[in-house]
């Protein structure tokens, strides 16, 4: 199993954010997480990632078997982790091109190899580039500095395309993409799936699942999984609400 | 006469060493020059040194500094012209350079060029006798008090420094280096004058480095005048990269005639105490300055920059924009006073600092300040003080770069927003390694010297090659 989560417990300065998240996702799955906001789907992915601001306060997230509590963020992204941010952080003075050739080469030297050859590297880049229609000199700015909401998102699965990863949690990747930018961003993911890796899709709508087909459907809502289901669950939420989801809760 | 001396910095040491010197210190005065000199000698007199009851330096506590104890030389140190001469070089850098030992003009039999374009540059010296003419009508007549003593003594005692004469249309095809090299077996304290022209119309780069030798203590007292012709224009770089006991007290003046240009940018990558003094005149309309300044500080490390912009005629635009690192205990001072006087309409003025402080126990006092008396102009300030921001840090994590790495990625993309203002490319190059070298703790003076200098293994040599200028 690649992921393994039990019990969950998370919270930040004392609050408690997520409540006993139990998950299961599989080599080659796509899982799709949805809920209302602020039900701790961020949270859940940052916790993940291995955010420190967050204190894990009881359970536990295997990877591949093994416990990620003593894992630094960086060594669990080396590890194959990724985290499509819901808000990408603008870095200016940080060209995109720098960024990312830090980025493959700490992620190589981890894995024991050399780094990649300059003119590889350029040539890595324009192929990646090409899977998220990127054609402007994007590469050349600096990360996310004066980008539109829709370049942010296609940025991001640009790194995820670059970074090929065996986990990859994409966080409301779809919000705030007309249906050009949602179908380019839908159609690179589909593109990097394989047998050996998985997908964590958080979403607000069921709209992106039309692009991306999730094998399973999973309702966060406050800070627990309520619900899991296959694609038709997504249809069900879009069509009631979350109200119903409350109203059982209640 | 007495030219050793190792005696902590007093005001009474100075009185006493100029009465005793004055006829010697004067011997190549013109009359004017001769009463400049006196007037000035009189205002240390009444100004003497400053101390924390001053609202300039209130931050910046000199005493320890004076306390050391240094020598003063009134006379170049002959055996070591000769002997320890030195080639800086940046790679592929084509420049003119001119060197200064403990604020000598190093000679060797060269004590002045004349180039063909008509441009003149050697000894300040060696310039007052050749060219009184010339230095009378620009000499001492920017250099104002600004409030303490230090530029008072410097003119009162000033001897030798760099001449640069560039004639009005005439555009200096290399930037000049003027390297300033300390290098004594006992604390020094030690005085140079520079005086820069160019003409209306003209162009200079400048690259003034302030390097150290060894690790001696040093106090260094610096005046620099520099005037710009209208419609001129001057490239200025200030890079200061001393040991830790250095004390540097650098006091540059900019004249900008009628629609002269000014880049002007600091950089500091070492030294004990470093203040700059940064005041630039508007003496037309017109005119634009953008001045810029990087500083990394690590361990005790203090530094003060002082800029003062006088928008003394309309229609200019001047632009502060200073950023800091500072580690450890490190101090640094940003003070920006820009001027706007009650005839300048159309001004634009602009200020901005910013801070990094990678520990709590670094410190940074930032004051903006604009002082305007009219209304049609455009003016901002602004200033902020903060750590390396977290989120970005988690971002850089995530995609596997190492805490490390990422706190380096973002500490030089921050310093890379004044660094990439440099307009000389292979000098960019030079300064955007250093500064990296500077971030991960690997800079040091000497082996690592700016423009690599001579160090203790590797004696100097100094060539200065005409046919290349
Ligand atoms: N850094 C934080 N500090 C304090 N509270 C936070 C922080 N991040 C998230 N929260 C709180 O945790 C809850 C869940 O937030 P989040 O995980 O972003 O929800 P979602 O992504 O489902 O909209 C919210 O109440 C939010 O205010
Ligand atoms: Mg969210």
């Amino acid at each position: 199993m690649l992921l393994q989560i039990k019990n969950l417990h998370a919270g930040i300065n004392g609050k408690e954010i997520l409540r006993g998240v139990n998950l299961e996702v599989n080599e080659g799955e796509v899982h799709a997480i949805m809920g209302p906001n602020g039900t701790g789907k961020s949270t859940l992915a940052s916790v993940i990632a291995g955010r420190e601001v967050f204190d894990v306060t009881a359970g536990e997230i295997l990877y591949h078997g093994k416990n990620l509590q003593k894992l630094s963020i960086e060594d669990r992204a080396r590890e194959g982790i990724f985290l499509g941010f819901q808000y990408p952080v603008e870095i200016p003075g940080v060209s995109i091109t720098n960024f990312m050739r830090t980025a493959v080469n700490e992620v190589r030297k981890f894995k024991g190899l050399d780094p990649l050859p300059g003119g590889d590297f350029l040539r890595l880049m324009e192929e990646k580039k090409k899977l998220v229609e990127i054609t402007s000199n994007l590469t050349n700015r600096s990360v996310n500095e004066g980008f539109s909401g829709g370049e942010k998102k296609k940025n991001e699965i640009f790194q995820m395309a670059m970074l090929e990863p065996t986990l990859a949690i994409l966080d409301e990747t779809d919000s705030g993409l007309d249906i050009d930018a949602l179908r380019i961003v839908a159609n690179g993911v589909n593109k990097l799936r394989r047998p050996d890796n998985a997908f964590v899709v958080i979403t607000h709508y069921q709209r992106l699942l039309d692009y991306i087909i999730p094998d399973f459907v999973h309702v966060l809502f406050q800070g627990k999984i309520v619900k899991s289901g296959g694609k038709e669950l997504a249809l069900e939420l879009e069509e009631k609400g979350y109200d119903w989801i409350k109203q059982e809760q209640a | 006469m007495q030219t050793e001396i190792k005696e902590p910095i007093t005001q009474q040491r100075f009185i006493n060493q100029f009465e005793k010197n004055q006829t010697f210190l004067s011997a190549n005065d013109t009359p004017t020059l001769a009463e400049i000199r006196e007037k000035a000698f009189t205002s240390f007199v009444k100004l003497g040194f400053p101390d924390t009851s001053m609202e300039a330096w209130r931050l910046t506590d000199l005493q320890e500094s004076f306390a050391r104890g240094y020598d003063y030389l009134l006379h170049p140190i002959k055996e070591l012209d000769a002997q320890k001469v030195f080639r800086c070089n940046i790679p592929h850098l084509d420049t003119a350079i001119i060197g200064q030992l403990n604020g000598w003009y190093v000679s060797k039999d060269v004590p002045m060029m004349e180039l063909g374009n008509g441009i003149i540059m050697g000894s300040l010296a060696e310039a007052r006798k050749k060219y009184p003419k010339l230095i009378e009508k620009y000499y001492g007549t920017m250099a104002d008090d600004a409030g303490d003593g230090f530029t008072a003594l410097n003119t009162a005692f000033a001897q030798d420094g760099v001449f640069i004469y560039v004639p009005d249309n005439v555009k200096s095809p290399k930037p000049v280096q003027l390297i300033n090299v300390i290098h004594h077996d006992k604390n020094l304290f030690l005085q140079s004058r520079n005086l820069i022209v160019v003409g209306a119309n003209a162009k200079l780069s400048l690259v003034h480095c302030d390097d150290s030798y060894n690790h001696q203590a040093s106090f260094s007292n610096i005046v620099t005048e520099i005037h710009v012709g209208e419609h001129g224009v001057m490239d200025h770089y200030k890079l200061q990269n001393l040991n830790n006991n250095s004390t540097l007290i650098s006091s540059v003046f900019f004249r900008l005639e009628a629609s002269a240009g000014l880049e002007s940018h600091y950089i500091s990558l070492n030294g004990g105490l470093l203040r700059n003094n940064i005041r630039v005149l508007f003496n037309g309309p017109n005119g634009n300055a953008n001045i810029y300044g990087i500083y990394l500080m690590d361990r005790k490390q203090h530094v003060d920059n002082q800029v003062f912009v006088d928008h003394a005629h309309p229609g200019c635009t001047s632009n502060e924009t200073f950023k800091g690192i500072l580690d450890e205990q490190a101090h640094a001072i940003f003070s920006g006073h820009v001027l706007v006087r009650r005839n300048s309409v159309k001004t634009d003025a602009r200020q901005t600092n910013k801070n990094i402080l990678l520990t709590d126990t670094a410190r940074v006092n930032s004051q903006p300040f604009l002082e305007i008396y009219n209304d049609d102009v455009k003016c901002s300030h602004g200033s902020t003080t903060g750590q390396l921001d977290p989120e970005s840090m988690f971002y850089l994590r995530q995609r596997g770069i190492g805490e490390e790495s990422a706190r380096m990625l973002l500490m030089f993309a921050f310093a890379d927003e004044i660094v990439n203002k440099i307009g000389i490319p292979q000098l960019r190059q030079r300064i955007e390694d250093m500064v990296k070298k500077r971030l991960q703790g690997e800079l040091q003076i000497c082996e690592q010297c700016v423009l690599h200098c001579s160090t203790p293994e590797h004696p100097m040599e100094f060539n200065i090659d005409i046919s290349k200028i």
